[in-house]
């Protein structure tokens, strides 16, 4: 049966193909819908040929020249029948890109800057996240519509709904297909940055459904990860962001213990941690300080989650280090959830006392109020302090405050704990 | 997934026979290729068997046998680690590559992620939330 093979084989030059191949068009057809109606429709020709005549030495090249030619096609057509389409046509002639050859060289120019305009496009804040999440996924990543559908747990009609919505929203804004000029710069990278590490999330620490890991995605986000930092080797954060996602993945496999439960980092089994990802990761996150400029925050993030990496023992772990690095985050990104952590770090370098004040000094904020971790981390504190009545009370707090029933349990037997100190 | 990607030693590898340049730009030109598709994880060529050695086992018996070693078609003379979506994908990556003789073995990698059943609903909850929590858990 050579046909099924074939059809695999086009999934495959598909997945390697399909966003030089979009890009390319983009640049010259200057709209990413039609760009991308004129990649599937080469698509779908591969579909129908290459299972008769085999698959094409260079397959790249004869997708491109297939949808050039539907490119080509439209245009012309587009004299008698849509106005929108001559529209463009006349633009592209204005520019001199519209015909045979010039088409041509257009399209053979390098295909690095395509793809950028196209991560830029489909990253673009005027989208949604969810929509621009599906357009990065489908154009970028080369995922069909059904397999994001599948990845995010949606049915496959809410997902084309989102594209198509997506790309219908570019094209009524007149969403230029350019990279950014160096003004808008800094938003838009974080748009792009964004949609990465969202989609990695996903993936590390799915919200819906059964599967508690989705390494498709995770591996989806390292990859479009890597080609991003690739695409931009200057911008010290992209750098950051591969680096944070390289290291908290290569933590997948020692975040679960022999019967599903949770492994907390400091417990983990740092034999099973991905070491191939660990350097990956630190790598990265060099590239990023070789690159220098102001520290963002996801090189600050990826230098904690460093810390933690290059530590062989839990032992062994550079809190004063850590803490430092927490007071340049919360420097750049005020937060509660931010401050907590930083309070445990002090703990851990300076002693519950310290952290403990720290710790206090949060209990007024409002995003904490029914957040058992203040509780948690309270509870712990005063036990190292041996304040056990106290900490009894916390950990009773924070079970009262917790949805989920391992941790209650954990706990309950923190206050057990406490209870029985306290007595003898 | 990720794939290994086994390149065979040839007569010229085993025998120390550097790359030419054009090979070497060539091998250079499609690992850039696999580095900004974000396939490349790792990859090194090895040096001939004769500089290599074998550690035989026979139960409490650990013995050295230093190389050159024979059967030079299964021999190694480089790897390649890459993430993929399918081995069909690996297929076609490799397809592109300059080698203009001998062959590569492809080989899924055991994925030790797949946790199955044994991760119930109430579990993933709590990662949730431990989620960008790790120090306050520490």
């Amino acid at each position: 049966m050579p046909a099924p093979d074939v059809n695999r084989t086009i999934d495959a030059v598909w997945r390697i193909e399909s966003a030089r191949l979009v890009a390319g068009l983009g640049r010259i057809v200057r709209d990413l819908g039609l760009a991308e109606d004129l990649a599937q429709e080469a698509l779908v020709a591969a579909l129908e040929q290459w299972p008769r005549s085999g698959v094409p030495d260079n397959p790249a090249a004869w997708l491109m020249a297939t949808a050039k030619h539907r490119a080509i096609d439209r245009l012309r057509r587009a004299e008698v029948h849509d106005r929108k389409t001559r529209e463009l046509g006349r633009e592209l002639a204005v520019r001199g890109e519209a015909g045979g050859p010039d088409l041509e060289a257009a399209l053979d120019d390098p295909f690095d800057d395509d793809l950028l305009r196209m991560i830029f496009t489909t990253c673009h804040p005027l989208l949604s996240t969810d929509a621009r999440v599906a357009l990065t996924l489908r154009l970028l990543g080369g995922l069909a519509t059904e397999e994001i559908a599948r990845a995010y747990l949606v049915s496959e009609a809410t997902v084309a709904q989102r594209i198509v919505r997506a790309k219908r929203t570019l094209t009524a804004a007149r969403v230029s297909f350019e990279t950014p000029d160096r003004g808008e710069l800094a938003e838009r990278l974080g748009s792009v940055l964004e949609v990465v590490y969202l989609i990695f999330n996903e993936g590390y620490a799915a919200t819906a459904g059964d599967d508690w890991l989705r390494p498709e995605l995770i591996e989806e986000a390292l990859r479009l990860g890597r080609i991003v930092a690739e695409l931009l080797p200057s911008e010290p954060e992209v750098h950051g962001l591969v680096a944070l996602i390289e290291l908290q993945a290569s933590r997948s496999r020692a975040r679960t213990g022999p019967s599903g439960e949770p492994v907390l980092l400091l417990d983990q089994d740092r034999a099973r941690w991905d070491w191939v990802l660990v350097g990956r990761g630190l790598a990265a996150l060099e590239r990023a300080q070789e690159v220098g400029g102001v520290l963002g925050p996801y090189v600050l993030q990826a230098a904690i989650a460093a810390c933690h990496a290059r530590a062989r023992t839990a032992e062994e772990t550079d809190w004063e280090r850590i803490v430092a690095l927490y007071d340049g985050l919360a420097q750049l990104q005020p937060s509660p959830v931010v401050e907590l952590n930083r309070a445990v770090a002090v703990g851990m370098a300076f002693g519950p006392e310290a952290a403990l004040e720290l710790a206090d000094g949060l209990s007024g904020e409002p995003a904490l109020r029914d957040y058992h971790l203040l509780p948690t981390v309270r509870g712990d504190l005063l036990a190292k302090l041996g304040r056990n009545e106290e900490a009894r009370a916390e950990f009773e707090r924070a079970a009262s405050l917790t949805q989920n029933a391992r941790q209650r349990e954990l706990l309950l037997a923190r206050m057990a704990e406490c209870a029985s100190r306290n007595g003898g | 997934m990720r794939v290994m990607v086994l390149v065979k030693a040839s007569e010229d590898s085993e025998a120390g026979v550097m790359p030419s340049e054009q090979e070497l730009t060539e091998m250079g030109n499609f690992n850039e290729e696999l580095v900004k598709a974000g396939v490349m994880l790792a990859g090194e060529g090895l040096h001939p068997t004769s500089k290599g050695v074998r550690v035989a086992f026979s139960g409490s018996e650990r013995k050295v046998i230093d190389g050159p070693f024979a059967e030079t078609k299964e021999l190694l003379a480089g790897y390649w680690l890459w993430q993929v979506k399918s081995l069909d994908e690996a297929v076609e990556w490799i397809k592109r590559s300059p080698f203009q003789e001998g062959a590569i073995e492809l080989r899924p990698v055991f994925e030790t992620e797949d946790f199955g059943e044994e991760m119930t609903p109430e579990l993933r909850e709590q990662e949730e939330r431990l989620r960008a929590e790790t120090e306050s858990n520490a």
